[in-house]
């Protein structure tokens, strides 16, 4: 039942793909150290910067220890022996000022970028983002393009040169939304909203996983983040409104049933307010903060936000 | 009246976990039958099993923790070989279900069932000893805490062959810890066991902190203590501040679990980001729980093995007080990525790099206490210069971690698992080796086979980083922790060197274990006459080895960070004292085994929800406690003849070896 409704659903984005990995944007090797987007590259710098402050002390100590080790063998007599020396202010000053003044360095540094590459900070650009909305399902990804009104399952097409405002969210287990190669993850929690923003400065297809275990089918729990120019996304965004398939209450709790390996799909209409739907849905009884806000009640599978509603 | 519990709560299909029962049965049954065919039945009682003696209890714990090492290996070594055939989407031989089992096993054994028993292991062994005092504050909490210990780990074991074991990781997050989401009796034995061992290592906290505090020996201040026993505080302190954070928050779990309620589920008000903060203020301090006490060792065997008093005592208490301190303000460094503000990362961050201060000073003055040194090679020099070097780099990668901005691409990857192992073995593990090779003759009287001794630890140092160097640079390619299978081809030459390294740390526990046998066959040629094989420098060294039950004949007056050493220097060591009085002892009880018994049926019985039998678990326990409580026949008086005759072939030993 499930499958068939992949195969309507599903829309010619694999040449697409192919293609891309055919031009040069072949699967990095260190994805980390090749991010494809500006908080990749951010986060690269930074590991590597701190990474380098750290080695200029790492490094002198190992080598210290295995000088010491040797130059003082037992077996070497010619070394000086001072078999009550325990003690010297210098050194002592030295010791503790050494680690003192990395991490006086370091806590700056943490305290800039941690501000600076928060997620949940809106990315300084002209261009006007791209919202999507996450639903980490068991186990497969939900992203809602509220501003376009089309979902897709396990792929996420997305402009270059575009910030992307993410809102997440899980319909139960937690789950961590990760594409290496843009940069920092989040977590998707059930009844919860996170936030991330991520932007990709190059074409091409990179691999978005789950990086929160959570349960069996977690390790296929993966999908393809596919960065194209904004004139082939408008064009995508364009071919997939044809999509005969539909996101409805019925057609989402039929998602939602737990399944693996699950072929990337593409729904050409959505019911409004899904995303928040399934952020509410375990608030019974009482009317949340963003079903309010929400003009249309939101439409769940469960149907509680419009019970509430009437 | 068996609740849950049918005969098909038992794998029959699943041919690994049968096999390995099978094994493990014959095995046990072999042991047993040893045991009655030598008639030791009554001294495996009187001697083992109902035994208050601090060092015999040390033993014990040690004896859990290597069995468990190989249990917890196992699960290693079945991991590495799944990751290494799964490539390119193939199922490898664990289905998903089975693997997460494993890699909840191995987490939740490496930490409660190995590394701890290890720590608690050691500080029984050696702290009484450090301060001039003859057993702990309170010798029967300490037997009740080790069975717990015991008790926990087989639950965990039997877990493997009635049931199932949690599939979550070893922290358990819910929500898929919950019932809806994990509903076969997996977590239930995972929250159950370390219930059991939890108290367990609570109480040994107390009793600690008691026996530092109350029982040190006349002129011994708190800044002559040695720093193992200093170290072993600030490691109960933690233990006594965070362990019930940890019962409390695993009881709130069963309590959704097994009543319905709604801490942590999703529906009704529950919230898991409470559990995964509750988790982790006991989390982060454990970890300094664990590696504080090897820093104690570290401590006495550099300046042992070097010849020289330990360079910078003053500022390594401090530094150890400090971490202690700071531990409990970096636990938010786990999760990052759960959507905190940057100001909250940010202070997160930085205490966790202030955190290295004190540790990175540490390491400074074990190094000046090295220089100008005449170095002995050691094993426990070997396990003490590896330890150095490999901790170096995994302290740094832990920073890195603390940077939030890094963390954001390197949590829950491979880099992360490298740099717990790189910690955890690195420091933990090469400190418990160095501190068994170090103080294993103070209890048995004789030393550890040296070649034995060295091999492991070549294997375990060349295992350690063939195994976990592919893993950080596995975080580099974008690898998450907990795979089952991939579809990256290129992950695999990686994972295949990593298996060949954890196949290197097999043969590191072997030759341990080969070590002990050589060791035990040799234990005539390797008798320790004088109770100072290593020339070393505290106070348990003072006396004979094996040290005798009541440790010392007479309580000694301390006038030195180290005693042993300057008692050496002025000739006062190894002098027989001319009068010896009664020593007051505790007596052996069997209390503690009997209440862990009851505890194990009582938390075995919950899993199940056979209530009857919780019933009786929960009664039995209470009721031995009383009984004991009420036991007025607890101690008695050692005759001053007996010390004298123990202490004059003590010192006839000292003579021959002279």
């Amino acid at each position: 039942m499930t499958s068939k409704l992949w195969r309507r659903g599903r829309i010619g984005l694999l040449p697409l793909v192919a293609s891309m990995a055919l031009s040069g944007c072949a699967r990095a090797h260190f994805e980390l150290l090749e991010p494809a987007g500006d908080i990749g590259a951010q986060e690269r710098t930074l590991i590597l910067l701190s990474l380098g402050i750290m080695l200029c002390v790492v490094i002198p100590v190992i080598i210290l220890t295995l000088v010491f080790a040797w130059r003082y063998r037992a077996s070497n007599t010619r070394a000086t022996y001072a078999p009550n020396w325990s003690h010297s202010n210098a050194i002592e000053v030295v010791v503790w000022s050494i680690p003192c003044v990395i991490v006086l360095f370091l806590a700056v540094l943490v305290w800039n970028t941690t501000h600076k590459l928060d997620p949940y900070r809106p990315l300084d650009s002209k261009v006007k983002p791209v919202r999507v909305e996450v639903v980490a399902m068991n186990w497969k990804w939900l992203f809602i393009y509220p501003d376009y009104g089309i979902a897709t399952v396990n792929q996420l097409p997305i402009p270059t040169n575009t910030p992307i405002n993410f809102k997440l969210t899980s319909d139960g287990i937690m789950n961590s939304f990760f594409i290496p190669q843009l940069g920092s993850q989040v977590y998707a929690m059930a009844g919860m909203q996170t936030q991330l923003h991520l932007i990709a400065n190059k074409p091409g297809s990179y691999a978005g996983l789950s990086s929160a275990f959570s349960g069996p089918g977690f390790s296929d729990m993966h999908f393809q983040a596919v960065a194209m120019s904004p004139d082939k996304f408008a064009a995508w965004t364009r071919q997939a409104r044809s999509a005969p398939a539909a996101l409805d209450g019925p057609s989402l709790a039929l998602l939602e049933r737990p399944s693996i390996k699950v072929p990337p799909a593409t729904y050409g209409r959505i019911s409004p307010g899904l995303f928040e739907g399934v952020v509410d849905q375990f608030m019974s009884g009482r009317m949340s903060q963003t079903a309010l806000m929400t003009a249309t009640p939101p439409c769940t599978p469960n149907g509680h936000a419009s019970r509430r509603v009437d | 009246m068996f609740g849950k519990l049918t005969l098909d709560a038992v794998p029959w299909d699943q041919p690994i976990i049968m096999g390995t029962g099978v094994v493990v049965a014959l095995g046990g049954l072999f042991i047993l039958g040893l045991i009655t065919y030598f008639g030791k039945w009554k001294y495996l009682w009187t001697e083992w099993l109902t035994s208050v003696d601090h060092k015999k209890i040390g033993v014990m714990y040690f004896i859990l923790g290597i069995v468990m090492l190989l249990r917890g290996f196992a699960d290693a070594i079945m991991m590495r070989a799944q990751q290494a055939m799964a490539a390119n989407d193939a199922a490898g031989y664990l289905p998903p279900h089975h693997y997460d089992q494993i890699f909840t096993a191995h987490g939740t054994i490496m930490i409660f069932f190995v590394a701890t028993p290890f720590i608690l292991g050691l500080m029984n062994v050696v702290t009484p000893l450090q301060i001039g005092a003859r057993d702990v504050a309170f010798p029967f909490v300490n037997s009740l805490g080790l069975w717990l210990s015991v008790m926990g780990a087989a639950l965990v074991m039997i877990s493997m062959w009635v049931g199932d074991f949690s599939a979550t990781g070893w922290v358990a997050y819910p929500p898929l810890s919950e019932l809806k989401f994990s509903p076969t009796p997996g977590v239930d034995y995972y929250i159950w066991s370390l219930e059991l061992s939890g108290l367990g290592t609570t109480l040994a906290g107390v009793n600690f902190i008691v026996t530092i505090l109350r029982m040190r020996a006349p002129g011994m201040k708190l800044m002559m203590m040695p720093v193992f026993t200093w170290t072993t505080l600030v490691t109960n302190v933690l233990i006594v501040a965070i362990f019930p954070v940890l019962t409390v928050t695993l009881a709130l779990l069963g309590l959704d679990r097994t009543l319905g309620m709604h801490f942590f589920t999703n529906e009704l008000g529950g919230n898991a980001m409470m559990y995964i903060n509750l988790i982790w203020v006991w989390g982060h301090p454990e970890v300094y729980v664990l590696i504080l006490p090897l820093f104690g060792a570290f401590s006495e065997i550099i300046p042992t093995f070097s010849g020289k008093p330990l360079f910078g005592y003053t500022s390594m208490v401090y530094a150890t007080c400090s971490i202690g301190v700071l531990s409990f303000f970096v636990y938010l460094h786990h999760f990052f990525t759960m959507g905190s503000g940057a100001d909250v990362n940010a202070f997160f961050g930085i205490m966790t790099t202030i955190i290295s201060i004190p540790t990175g000073v540490k390491l400074f003055n074990w190094l000046f206490t090295m220089y100008r040194g005449r170095i002995r090679f050691h094993s426990a020099t070997l396990w003490t210069i590896g330890f150095m070097i490999t901790f170096a780099v995994g302290g740094m990668t832990g920073v890195l971690l603390a940077v939030p901005g890094a963390d954001f691409v390197l949590h829950n990857s491979l880099f992360l698992v490298a740099h717990f192992h790189n910690v955890i073995i690195g420091g933990v593990v090469f400190g418990s080796f160095a501190g068994m090779s170090f103080w294993f003759p103070k209890v048995f009287g004789f030393t550890l086979n040296e070649f034995w001794g060295k091999v492991s630890f070549w294997c375990w140092l060349v295992g350690y980083w063939l195994a976990f160097t592919p893993l950080y640079i596995l975080g580099f390619k974008g690898m998450a922790r907990r795979m089952n299978h991939y579809d990256h081809a290129d992950w695999q030459p990686y994972l295949l060197v990593a298996l060949v390294g954890a196949c290197f740390i097999g043969a590191g526990i072997l030759s341990t274990l080969i070590q002990l046998a050589v060791s035990i066959r040799d234990r005539q040629k390797n008798r320790d006459l004088t109770g100072d094989p290593w020339d070393a420098r505290s106070l348990e060294w003072s006396v004979a080895s094996p040290a005798p039950f009541y440790n010392f004949a007479q309580v000694p007056q301390i006038t030195s960070i180290e005693q042993h050493w300057e008692d050496k220097q002025t000739g006062r060591a190894g002098v027989m004292p001319a009068t010896f009085e009664d020593i007051h002892m505790p007596k052996n009880t069997g209390a503690g085994f009997i209440m862990s018994v009851f505890g194990f049926l009582l938390c075995f019985s919950i899993v199940w929800h056979m209530w009857l039998f919780a019933a009786v678990g929960l009664l039995g326990m209470i009721g031995t406690f009383l009984a004991r409580a009420y036991n007025r026949d607890i101690d008695y008086y050692v005759p001053a003849s007996t010390v004298a005759r123990t202490e004059a072939e003590r010192h006839a030993l000292l003579q021959k070896a002279a």
